[in-house]
This record gives C-alpha cells, sequence and structure tokens, in this order.
C-alpha cells in the first residue's frame, strides 16, 4: 500500500480541462489514486469537485488533458464508457435511487442488466450487502419508505453490488438530515478500513483528516494543493487553503 | 416620532369578520351554497321553460318516444339503431387507442434517441408530429377516406370506412400522444438517468428500465385525456359513411324530421366520457396529494 509504484494506479487524472460554454470549471487538474486509497476533495461548492468526479466517470467529456483507468487512457475512440462505468461507482449527493423498484431491485439492476449476470445469483450477494448495512428486512420496500440516510447507505451499496475497483463519492452526505450523516459516514470508514479505492468529494472536515490518505483542495478549477491530512490540515502551503480550511472550521 | 420598539406592541387587533361579510362564514356557508345552487338551477330552467320556441325545441330534441325509437332503431323502414351504432364508436376507439400507445411511444422513443443511425427517422418524426398536430382531424378523416381508396393499393383500397376512420384517427392521435410520452420522458429527473449510467447501464437500456416506467406513470392523467377526446373524436369519421352513433342519429332526424336521436348519442357519449374524466380527476388528485405528502 505505498502508492510508489506506478502499476498501484487505478485512475489517474492528467491535467484535465472542463468548459461549459466559455466558463473553464477545470482548469487542467492532476490527481493519482491508487489502490486501497482514499482521497478527499475539499473545496467550496462551485469549485469543480462534483465535475471533476464526473469527468471520471465519463458522465462528462473532458476538453483537455487525460484520464486513464488501471493505466489505458479512457480517452481513446474504441473505448466503450458503459464497460468503464461498471468499473467505477458513482454514488451522489441526492442518492438518486429508482423510485420505480423497490430496494432489492435497485440493487440487482446494475449486476443483472449491465452486466448480464443471473438474477438468483445476485439476489444473495445483495441481501448479504443489506445485511451489512442493517437493512436486509427492509429489501421490499421502496426507497421512499426509509429515511435519507438509509436511502444513501443503499444508494452506496447498489454501486458496491457492481463490484467496482472505485467508488466516486460526490458529497453524499450533504442533502442529510444532520442526525443521519454519522450512519453514512460510519459505513463509509468501514468500506476505508476494508480497502475500497475511493475518491471522495466532501464538506465533511472530520472525515477528511481522519479516513483520507490523501486530501485535495480545489479552488475555482484549479488544484491549489495536496498532500496527507496532517500536511493540508496542519500545515496548510496555500493562502487560499489557509483561509478555506478556516472559513469551515 | 415613535420608536420601533413602541410600534410593535401596539393593542391586540381586530380579527373578526366585518359584519356585512357573515352571510358566508361559519355554519352560514352551507346555507349560503344551498340558496345559490337553487337559485340558479330555477333560473336556468325557467329561461328554458319560458322561451318562445320552447315547446317545439322540447318536442324536436327531447321527445321520450322518438328517443326511444332512434335508440332501438327500426329496421323495416330504414332507421338504423343508434345503440347499435355507439358499438361502432366504441370498438374503434379501443382498436385506435392500443395503436395509438403503441405507435406513439416508438414516435417519442425515435424522438428522444441519440443514435447517429435513427438520425433520418429523428426529423420524420419531428416533421409527422409537427404536421399532424397541425392539421383539423376532420381534414384528416377526409384524405384518409377518400385518398387512400383512390391509390389502388391492394388491400389498402377495398376497406370500410369504419378501417380508414381508424387509421385517420390513429394518425393524428399517435402525434398527439407522442407528445404526451415525450414530455413525460423529459420529466424524470436527470439525476436517475446520470445513477443509471453510472451503473453501466446503456442508453438503450436506462431507456427501458428507469426512464420509460417513470415517465409512463407521469403521464397516466393526461393520456386519459386524449382517450377521453378520441373517444369523441370517433363520431367525425360518420362523414365517410360509417354507420356509428351520430350518423345513426343524423339518419333518424333526416328520415321522421325529429332530432331527438342526437340528444340519445350525446347521452350515450356522456355515458362513456364523464366516468372517464371522473377517474382522471381522481388520478390527479392522487398524484397531487402525494406529491405534497412528500414535501412534508
Amino acid at each position: 500500500m505505498t502508492g510508489s509504484a506506478s502499476g498501484d494506479v487505478v485512475l489517474d487524472l492528467d491535467h484535465v480541462v472542463k468548459r461549459f460554454g466559455h466558463h473553464e470549471v477545470l482548469s487542467g487538474v492532476s490527481l493519482q489514486l491508487h489502490r486501497h486509497e482514499v482521497v478527499c476533495l475539499i473545496g467550496a461548492s462551485g469549485s469543480g469537485k462534483s465535475t471533476l468526479l464526473r469527468c471520471a466517470n465519463l458522465l462528462e467529456t473532458i476538453d483537455g488533458g487525460d484520464i486513464s483507468l488501471f493505466g489505458q487512457s479512457l480517452l481513446d475512440d474504441h473505448i466503450d464508457p458503459d464497460l468503464v462505468r461498471r468499473h467505477i461507482g458513482m454514488v451522489f449527493q441526492s442518492f438518486n435511487l429508482f423510485p420505480h423498484l423497490s430496494v432489492l431491485d435497485n440493487i440487482l439492476l446494475g449486476p443483472v442488466r449491465a452486466m448480464r449476470r443471473k438474477p438468483s445469483e445476485v439476489r444473495d450477494e445483495a441481501l448479504a450487502l443489506l445485511d451489512r448495512i442493517g437493512l436486509r428486512d427492509r429489501a421490499n420496500d421502496f426507497p421512499d419508505r426509509l429515511s435519507g440516510g438509509q436511502q444513501q447507505r443503499v444508494a452506496i451499496v447498489r454501486s458496491l453490488a457492481m463490484r467496482p475497483a472505485l467508488l466516486l463519492l460526490d458529497e453524499v452526505t450533504s442533502a442529510l438530515d444532520p442526525t443521519l450523516v454519522g450512519e453514512v459516514l460510519d459505513l463509509l470508514r468501514d468500506l476505508a478500513a476494508n480497502g475500497t479505492t475511493m475518491l471522495v468529494a466532501t464538506h465533511e472536515m472530520n472525515f477528511a483528516r481522519d479516513v483520507a490518505r490523501h486530501v485535495a483542495y480545489l479552488d475555482h478549477g484549479v488544484l491549489i494543493e495536496q498532500g496527507t491530512p496532517d500536511e493540508m490540515f496542519n500545515h496548510p502551503q496555500h493562502e487560499s487553503t489557509r483561509a478555506f480550511l478556516e472559513r469551515v472550521r | 416620532m415613535s420608536t420601533g420598539h413602541d410600534e410593535v406592541s401596539s393593542p391586540t387587533p381586530n380579527l373578526f369578520t366585518p359584519p356585512h361579510r357573515r352571510l358566508f362564514t361559519g355554519r352560514r356557508g352551507l346555507a349560503a351554497s344551498t340558496v345559490s345552487s337553487v337559485l340558479l338551477v330555477a333560473a336556468l330552467v325557467s329561461v328554458f321553460f319560458w322561451a318562445p320556441g320552447s315547446a317545439s325545441v322540447r318536442y324536436y330534441f327531447f321527445n321520450g318516444h322518438d328517443m326511444w325509437q332512434s335508440f332501438i332503431g327500426h329496421p323495416q323502414t330504414g332507421l338504423l339503431s343508434i345503440g347499435k351504432g355507439f358499438f361502432t364508436n366504441i370498438w374503434m376507439c379501443l382498436v385506435c387507442e392500443v395503436l395509438i400507445l403503441i405507435l406513439g411511444l416508438c414516435v417519442a422513443w425515435i424522438r428522444v434517441s441519440r443514435s447517429p443511425v435513427l438520425f433520418p427517422f429523428r426529423v420524420l418524426a419531428t416533421g409527422y408530429t409537427d404536421v399532424f398536430r397541425g392539421i383539423p382531424l376532420l381534414l384528416v378523416v377526409f384524405m384518409v377516406g377518400f385518398g387512400l381508396p383512390s391509390m389502388q393499393l391492394g388491400f389498402l383500397t377495398t376497406q370500410s370506412p369504419d378501417v380508414y376512420g381508424c387509421i385517420a384517427l390513429t394518425i393524428t392521435y399517435t402525434a398527439y400522444v407522442a407528445e404526451v410520452f415525450r414530455a413525460g420522458i423529459y420529466s424524470v429527473p436527470n439525476g436517475q438517468i446520470l445513477a443509471a449510467r453510472s451503473l453501466g447501464l446503456t442508453h438503450a437500456t436506462t431507456m427501458r428500465r428507469v426512464t420509460l416506467p417513470q415517465a409512463v406513470r407521469t403521464v397516466i392523467p393526461p393520456l386519459l385525456n386524449d382517450f377521453i377526446s378520441l373517444q369523441k373524436d370517433t363520431a367525425l369519421v360518420s362523414v365517410l359513411g360509417a354507420i356509428e352513433a351520430a350518423r345513426a342519429a343524423q339518419i333518424y332526424e333526416s328520415t321522421t324530421f325529429n332530432g331527438s336521436g342526437l340528444v340519445v348519442a350525446s347521452l350515450l357519449f356522456l355515458a362513456i366520457t364523464i366516468p372517464l374524466t371522473r377517474f382522471t380527476d381522481r388520478l390527479l388528485d392522487r398524484d397531487r396529494n402525494r406529491r405534497l405528502a412528500a414535501l412534508a
């Protein structure tokens, strides 16, 4: 888990540029994510964290730079984005569970319809995942019967059911009632302890400090600095990082 | 000049309804609505009965004997039964509705597709919806009913007027229904599509498993509205000579010089459309309550 060997690099964002019209939202952001590593993206709303995650997942096309997964450039013409996304799990701020499907069917949809796996076989795995988050008895409920925290945990488990190589988490606690944030963060801590590779955009500084191996600070589409939590939170090098941390403290 | 603090602690305000508006408050509200309903109905009825031509209108349109005769028909004298004719309206409506739902969904799917291969079909679908939502249905009925037979295309030219009527209804209503489906597809939140795509589902699978099931649920009430107008518009097929309720009523009128059949046909249409309308309203209310409950 040293992360120095290049073979360990799962996701490599290399000078990624993204524009919406004339507005540049990402100005050459470079970031590496190693196997079993948790990297936290911090920064104000609108700093480009979400956009960076979406670009990594090919949900947005990029206007410059390169993105590689396991050393393969995803900009190659013959790359199938649908295949790429099967290896990258993504969880959203607003959960985005499918309201017309039960909790169990939400989890089964990806493995069964995208991976063409047998429902009977995936079912047991899905129930085991629900067991892990203590929601096995809610398997047949519809998402609107669940609390926000429960919905978000189901959404996380839904992406895990694809057995992704890495997880992208886009401010997954920002839409939650403060009393429900804990249960979601606990699940993420649990995943981190089990070696899940994660790129986490977050406003939860304590979580970033405890769990991240690496923290990166984004400001107006520019990656200002990155380092270990100790370096970032205790000895920030840049004035804007200091100012941001001062504001969120 | 007083301070702001003084203005806040003013004496107790008067919260009572002014006396001249108390007629409509509290338990008096029920009495007020009863009185106004009775007055309105009485006014309408008396206008109907006191009008100078009332007696002849009642004889011409609301004659019990003629209403019954036109309803059951009289084959010996060439009078067709409106009741029987109405079955034509019902089967045309049902057959058309099935075709319209299937074709409308296909057209909507093509319009929201992104595949480069489907480009010409997208243009075609857009042109089709634009054109047929813009032409009055009556003209389409005429064009199909008299145009298709003239094409001399084998079986296409030898059908009965009912079939041409159905084709015309289907062509026009598919254009409307396709737009309803398309609006429903666009009403599904983008986050749903992002979530599905990030699971690795293809565009087509996302459409089939995530977008359409949610879209169809939202468009059921507007689709029922279109179904109600389709049911009424089956009467337009009479211009091609199809024997349905409106046509049978017309024949009865021109033969016996009594228009009571027109009222009978109207009542038959109402017997179908009013329950459907009520049902649609119930669905809309249920949706609205569910949305309000979701906000709470």
